[in-house]
């Protein structure tokens, strides 16, 4: 095996054996799926139509907005990446890792979405698996990538918290999840164009549902993946090794650039 | 001519306004054990993470095997093996999998036989956290050592080891340098820089105040010996007599502690004294100054046995 292997193995196996990051991984998001299940299909049942998508939104959410930041923090902050760096582990690795990993925790929590919500609530399957799976790894790829975003610019876990869950709270409720962002006042509707889930619900309906979307899902798509491409970039160029050697010009607010997809999407989608 | 393997030619790292390395040079010999000691704050960790390529000097140069850390990283990482002071591993990673880790960005083949050589076979398992910090300290130093790097940059190793641990790690730090690696010690601990290190430099707020072999620092301080003096009535205690070449003294616990130029005039005259007062003497120590000493005198120039020609 070599190095990127043995560091890719580390990683993953890391998000079951630490506790703090099964229970975002796995545990919450799959109770959380139940939890849905049982009440929200018997309140909304449109819900189960969409139930399969907005469950595995909740699921990378909890996995890379909640749990992927922290370790990189604790990380740094406790001098892991300067004993990565001396001996050679690339800021690449670093960067990419726990991208990797957290998108296979994710396919595997959305495989037990999938294959158990139709016999246990009456889910909807796809109609298209093809656009499902298109979907669902631009998603999954852009928000690990928000996730490793967050973890480099944050200076502490409350920073982390402050901006995961500037992104969770109104993505659960805003984001297409409960409700179609279509069914939203116009005021909220425009509010929830700045989430990334609000993209991955409509391409998910449009492409894999053959449900009518709120606006074109190719463009769903290319928007959640050009803001992952942005986040994963900005997160390699604004990596530090350790917090007291920042380098010069590399301000963390540059992070902010990781919203301008959405924002752009925002301005022409309300023309 | 010798084989130098560090060079550090006018080195200065400033922080904001403050100099932390102020200007320092120093060699350092294949096969040596070189010791940097110093106060906290005197520049030793900024001098030795600049080394290991952690930080960009201010001015100056610094290179090992003549690759500078701050342009050649990846080259000075198969170059360098490190054991830095905080733990500098992920808690949950256990030592079989940090062996296999290192070893495969090293590229080498994994040296298990070095965790059970230093006592972590039985621990190869367990998680990082779950450690004490002698396990913590000597996997470090594993970890360090296990591509063959030919300079071994150590930062305080012992801090924090039982007595079998430490005596274990000496033994492996002497065949490291029989092997001809080098070894750059920073410890606060003058005892073990005076056992292990062939050289040493002493650090002052950023600048080299004293370098050479411990055996050098220590003859060339004040030159006085210590002689410490225990008695059963303790009357040089109370009565402070004056004796022929003593220029600093002091009371320690039991003992009356002399400083002298001569033992030879010293040593008898204290004897005679006790002899006419009828006390009997209990114990005398006559001892060289240790590097300690030097060190105290040269970090606190105000201590007893600082040179007050």
């Amino acid at each position: 095996m070599n190095a990127f292997s043995h560091h890719f193995l580390y990683d993953f196996r890391t998000g079951l054996r630490d506790k703090s990051l099964l229970l975002l991984n796995y545990l919450f998001p799959l109770g959380f799926y139940v939890l849905m299940g049982l009440l929200m299909t018997g309140l909304n049942p449109t819900f189960a139509s969409t139930m399969i998508p907005a469950m595995i939104l909740v699921a990378m959410m909890a996995c890379t907005l909640l749990g992927l930041p922290n370790p990189i923090v604790d990380a740094r902050e406790a001098g892991i990446f300067r004993s990565f760096k001396i001996n050679g582990v690339p800021a690449l690795s670093i960067v990419t890792i726990p991208v990797l990993s957290s998108f296979v925790h994710i396919l595997l929590v959305s495989i037990i979405i999938t294959v158990t919500a139709g016999p246990l609530f009456h889910a909807g399957l796809p109609t298209n698996w093809g656009g499902f799976i298109l979907v669902f790894v631009v998603t999954a790829f852009t928000f690990a990538s928000i996730g490793m975003l967050i973890g480099v610019i944050s200076p502490n876990s409350r920073v982390i918290v402050l901006y995961s869950q500037a992104i969770f709270l109104p993505s659960m409720i805003l984001g297409g999840l409960m409700v179609p962002t279509a069914m939203l006042p116009p005021a909220l509707f425009r509010i929830s164009l700045l989430l990334p889930t609000s993209y991955a619900m409509n391409a998910w309906r449009g492409l894999a549902y053959g449900m009518t979307s709120a606006f074109d899902p190719v463009w769903s798509v290319a928007i959640l993946l050009v803001s992952g491409v942005i986040s994963f970039g900005l997160a390699i160029y604004l990596f530090s090794w350790d917090s007291k050697n920042r380098q010069s010009g590399r301000n963390p607010l540059l992070g902010l650039l990781a919203m301008l997809p959405y924002v752009v999407g925002m301005i022409i989608l309300m023309r | 001519m010798q084989d130098i393997v560090v060079h550090v030619k006018e080195f200065r790292k400033v922080y904001d306004d403050t100099a932390a390395v102020d200007g320092i040079s120093f060699e350092v010999q294949r096969g040596e054990i070189f010791g940097l000691l110093g106060p906290n704050g005197a520049g030793k960790t900024t001098t030795m993470e600049t080394l290991e390529g952690l930080r960009h000097p201010t001015s100056g140069s610094l290179s090992i095997m003549d690759v500078n850390p701050v342009r050649s990283p990846a080259r000075i990482c198969a170059l360098i093996g490190v054991q830095l002071q905080s733990s500098g591993l992920p808690g949950s990673m256990t030592p079989h999998e940090a062996m296999e880790f290192f070893c495969a960005y090293h590229r080498v083949r994994p040296r298990h036989d070095l965790l059970d050589r230093l006592g972590l076979g039985e621990k190869k398992s367990a998680q990082f956290s779950t450690l004490s910090t002698g396990q913590q300290r000597r996997l470090s130093l594993a970890l360090a050592v296990a591509h063959e790097p030919p300079v071994v940059l150590l930062d305080e190793p012992t801090a924090g080891l039982d007595v079998g641990s430490r005596v274990e790690l000496h033994e492996v730090m002497h065949e490291l340098q029989k092997k001809g690696t080098t070894i750059i010690l920073a410890t606060h601990d003058m005892a073990e820089a005076e056992k292990m290190a062939d050289r040493v430099a002493i650090l002052l707020k950023g600048k080299i105040a004293a370098i050479g072999s411990p055996t050098q620092l220590t003859a060339t301080g004040s030159g006085l010996v210590k002689i410490s003096v225990s008695s059963e009535l303790s009357s040089l205690a109370s009565t402070t007599p004056q004796f022929p070449s003593v220029s600093q003294r002091l009371t320690k616990d039991e003992y009356v502690i002399y400083y002298s130029q001569d033992a030879g005039e010293t040593v008898p005259a204290v004897l005679a004294f006790l002899k006419a007062g009828s006390d009997r003497l209990i114990d005398l120590r006559v001892e060289r100054p240790s590097l300690e000493d030097r060190f105290l005198e040269i970090t606190q120039p105000d201590n007893p046995i600082g040179d007050r020609s």
